[in-house]
């Protein structure tokens, strides 16, 4: 294992001081327990927005933490759930008065776990809402299986749910508007190489040096397919067809296309993808009004990309427009 | 005879002892079905209990199974952590105010457990869980004692429904957890779960009839 790292037993509290002094001017860090909170939190008057999850998907979720997205984020170890007590504390640290969100992606661990702090928070007399994430078409919805996994839509929700909530739009209001984003989004996702969580030290899973995985998980959940690496036009294909017909995205329909760099894929390719993506949709009469391009929900070194696709109305597109200063996403302040 | 505070405190030892023993075998367990971290997150959890509760020194079982639920919700992580507290968390409130377990008294703690695990992670018997060798191990204890069987027998038969339950796991398809994005792929591997949750019906047989035995 090659990383650029101390000790693998250190690399989340280390990376925290490192976000820490980074970025003072925008975000706390706690610790005892992890947790990194809006600088100017709490925010009187506004709901607030809580996510997490494992660590090893930078920026998401610590960096999306600032005016206009987060109000606090709960850093677990490398994709491990953060824990109930946690959440509590960061449910606590960012409440201003007008409730919180939490924003929780489809694994059962973090499910559980926010739900456990969830009742805690209601114990406490917080008024508390939670919207699960779950826009990966890889995975099969049905009654025997823990659903779709959360992945792109996570980071999209984050966004557009930030910019209402400084609005000053109440709880309800803004956990409706997730549900939306979330119900009007579908991601998949591919890898060319594996991922390697420091403490295990050995790669997540084995891909031949000829093969990809289409449909992989953010922490390298085995996909829909095992196959030889095919051209960036082949697998914007294979990616977007399942996501196209799923919605299903139609004609005439304005999109956010969303662009994702699974951590070992550089600019270029992403670029590359992007390309065939806007002609697979042109082709399909699908329009992309806004996108984003870039590392944003990563998996360690995965080589990879994910694409996901939200289709937007003029509200949807105001949201995302607005202001947004946070260390992963950044415009308008 | 009933179950003492310290036959209470015994257990619990045991179990983070077993668990240590095993924390390779269960991540081993998990790494074909899950993400590999179930012996490191239970060992990691339990050795924390075991320093959590040698502060503490009765006479309350609820209190003390409180803390072992408290105390693994905050440092388990995964779906171990909700799953495990909330089985303590039950039984500690089942338990509450209480120096001593009588049969029924156990009997009635360990379905409060089950039936909050139950309802925390909604998985029904089968699903390839946890509950697989939970929920049959409060039927057998329920059965025996409605027979008429002592508590020993009861809880040796409680053991050995939980290991049944672990077994038949093995061929199962996941429906509940990571194990279930793989679909049949998941069938031929038996659930880490459903082993650690034998590890602890099979560890109160042991201690709460081993000192019996003495007595």
């Amino acid at each position: 294992m090659k990383k650029l790292i101390n000790d693998p037993a250190d690399v989340v509290k280390e990376a925290l001081q490192g976000i820490a002094a980074a970025h003072s001017d925008r975000l706390r860090v706690l610790t005892e327990p992890n947790n990194i909170v809006r600088a100017d939190s709490p925010v009187q008057g506004k709901v607030a927005l809580v996510s997490g999850g494992g660590s090893g998907h930078e920026p998401m979720h610590g960096g999306f933490v600032g005016m206009g997205m987060l109000d606090a984020a709960c850093p677990g170890e490398v994709f491990t759930s953060p824990t109930p007590d946690q959440m509590l504390a960061a449910t606590q640290a960012v409440d201003g008065g007008a409730g919180v969100l939490h924003i929780v992606k489809n694994y059962t661990g973090d499910v559980l776990n926010f739900e456990m702090a969830a009742d805690l928070a209601r114990a406490e007399g917080i008024e508390v809402e939670a919207v699960v994430i779950d826009d990966d078409v890889a995975v099969k919805d049905s009654l025997y299986t823990a659903g779709r996994r959360g992945v792109g839509a996570t980071v999209l929700a984050e966004k557009i749910c930030g910019a209402a909530a400084e609005q000053r739009r109440p709880l309800a209001e803004v956990a409706e508007l997730c549900r939306t984003v979330n119900a009007n989004s579908r991601s998949m996702g591919m890898a060319l190489t594996s991922c390697t969580v420091p403490a295990a030290g050995k790669p997540t899973f084995e891909l031949g040096a000829t093969e990809m995985e289409i449909g992989i998980g953010i922490h390298g959940e085995p996909g829909r397919r095992r196959m030889e690496v095919a051209s960036a036009h082949d697998v914007v294909g294979l990616l977007a067809t399942p996501i196209v017909e799923d919605l299903p995205f139609s004609a005439g329909d304005k999109v956010l296309a969303f662009v994702n760099s699974m951590g070992g894929t550089p600019l270029i390719e992403l670029y590359v993808v992007y390309n065939e993506l806007n002609h697979f949709l042109a082709d399909r009469g699908i329009e992309i009004s806004r996108n984003l391009i870039g590392p944003f929900i990563t998996s360690l070194e995965m080589q990879g990309c994910s694409i996901t696709l939200l289709k937007l109305d003029d509200e949807l597109t105001a949201l995302w427009d607005a202001p947004v200063n946070t260390p992963g996403l950044r415009w308008g302040a | 005879m009933p179950v003492s505070y310290s036959q209470a405190s015994d257990w619990i030892r045991a179990f983070a002892a077993t668990v240590a023993e095993n924390k390779v075998y269960l991540t081993e367990l998990d790494s074909a079905i899950g993400d590999a971290d179930h012996g490191i997150n239970m060992n990691r959890g339990m050795q924390a209990v075991v320093a959590k509760i040698d502060g503490m020194s009765g006479p309350d079982i609820g209190a003390l199974l409180k803390t072992v639920g408290m105390t693994l919700v905050s440092t388990v992580g995964g779906a171990g952590g909700p799953l495990y507290g909330t089985l303590f968390l039950q039984m500690g409130t089942s338990a509450a105010g209480k120096s001593e377990l009588s049969a029924d008294d156990w009997a009635a703690a360990l379905a409060a457990g089950v039936a909050g695990v139950q309802s925390r992670g909604k998985a029904e018997l089968n699903d390839k869980t946890m509950i697989d060798a939970l929920a049959p191990a409060v039927a057998a204890l329920q059965a025996a004692l409605a027979d008429g069987s002592t508590f020993d027998d009861a809880l040796r038969r409680s053991a050995e429904a939980a290991e049944g339950g672990m077994k038949a796991t093995i061929p199962l398809v996941a429906r509940k957890g990571r194990a279930s994005y793989l679909g049949e792929r998941s069938a031929g591997h038996q659930d880490p779960g459903a082993t650690s949750s034998w590890l602890l019906v099979l560890g109160a047989a042991e201690a709460f009839t081993g000192q019996q035995a003495g007595n």
